[in-house]
């Protein structure tokens, strides 16, 4: 058995209202030094079989379909 | 009788409405089922607003591979006249038939408001009841209604008209240049983030000006 690992993250001129928000309440909780926040998505995929380059082909084609939007998002594709 | 379709999906909310807006300006609503792998020969088809799937993923991701929808998809792309409601407009451009996509609004919060809007181009399968430029009033409801796309996709929709109706005194939830709702090329398909389908009795809506949105169809469809 093995895992995938698909990491999303908003293309980088996309706002991320999110990120902000927990980038703005860094400094009242005693965090200094962060300049930004920017918040994702990991997915871990189960694989009954291996992880050889068909299944993680056809991993990618399904991250670049349902798991991210490409109009909005970057994904990676990693064998954990 | 013109015979437009409303697609329910799991956790649609405004079927009814929508299949109430239909019949008032004239039509026959048909009850279309997101699991359903026929569009029943309808005219034209509504997807309405909600929460399809909890929204989870993204607004309208699973929606989008519906099996109703393998069927909507090359017919929209053939021509069928479709418009997309709020979670419809989501399930839409996730699935491609329409640029940009809708995120969470940037206040972070779910808005609700009557809301002023323009139409911006009266000549879509959907809009051709109004004048271009006339200003409506429709409810606004949504978590995830911040219109968004490339900074190239967004000067394409602007010179070619594409933008169908701008948010109006207040941008509620963050969308570029105020979009609230866009066409593709051919002007069949509309994505539309208020909701219009509200607004066509004065007993329950802030206005009637809703309903052009559903005469439009139909008489369109009559005249086609």
């Amino acid at each position: 058995m093995a895992r995938v690992v698909v990491e999303v993250m908003l293309k980088p001129e996309i706002l991320d209202p999110q990120g902000q928000a927990i980038a703005r309440k860094l400094p009242q909780m005693g965090f200094e030094g962060v300049t930004a926040v920017r918040q994702g998505k990991r997915f871990e995929i189960e694989l009954a079989g291996p992880a050889d380059e068909a299944a993680v082909e056809r991993i990618r084609e399904l991250a670049g379909t349902l798991l991210a939007n490409p109009v909005i998002e970057d994904f990676e594709v990693r064998v954990d | 009788m013109a015979r437009v379709g409303v697609i329910t999906f799991p956790g649609s909310l405004d079927d009814r409405d929508a299949a109430r807006a239909v019949r008032i300006a004239g039509g026959e609503p048909v009850a279309l089922w997101h699991a359903d792998t026929s569009l029943r020969g309808v005219d034209a088809v509504v997807l309405p607003g909600g929460f399809s799937y909890g929204d989870y993923l993204r607004a309208g991701a699973i929606a989008r591979f519906a099996p109703l929808m393998e069927e909507l998809i090359p017919a929209a792309r053939a021509g069928l006249p479709v418009l997309g409601i709020c979670n419809g407009f989501q399930v839409l451009a996730e699935a491609h038939l329409l640029p940009g996509a809708l995120m969470p609004n940037a206040e972070g919060h779910f808005v609700c408001r009557d809301q002023r809007l323009r139409i911006e181009n009266a000549r879509t399968a959907w809009t051709s009841e109004y004048a271009q430029g006339q200003e409506i009033v429709v409810p606004l409801k949504n978590m995830d209604g911040r219109f968004t796309a490339s900074a190239e996709t967004v000067a394409e929709l602007e010179s070619s008209g594409r933008v169908v109706a701008r948010y109006m005194d207040v941008n509620p939830n963050g969308s570029l240049n105020d979009i609230a709702g866009v066409t593709n090329e051919a002007g069949n398909v509309v994505g539309l983030m208020p909701h219009p389908e509200h607004a066509v009795e004065s007993l329950t809506g802030p206005t009637t000006d809703g309903l052009g949105f559903f005469t439009s169809i139909v008489k369109g469809l009559i005249n086609a």
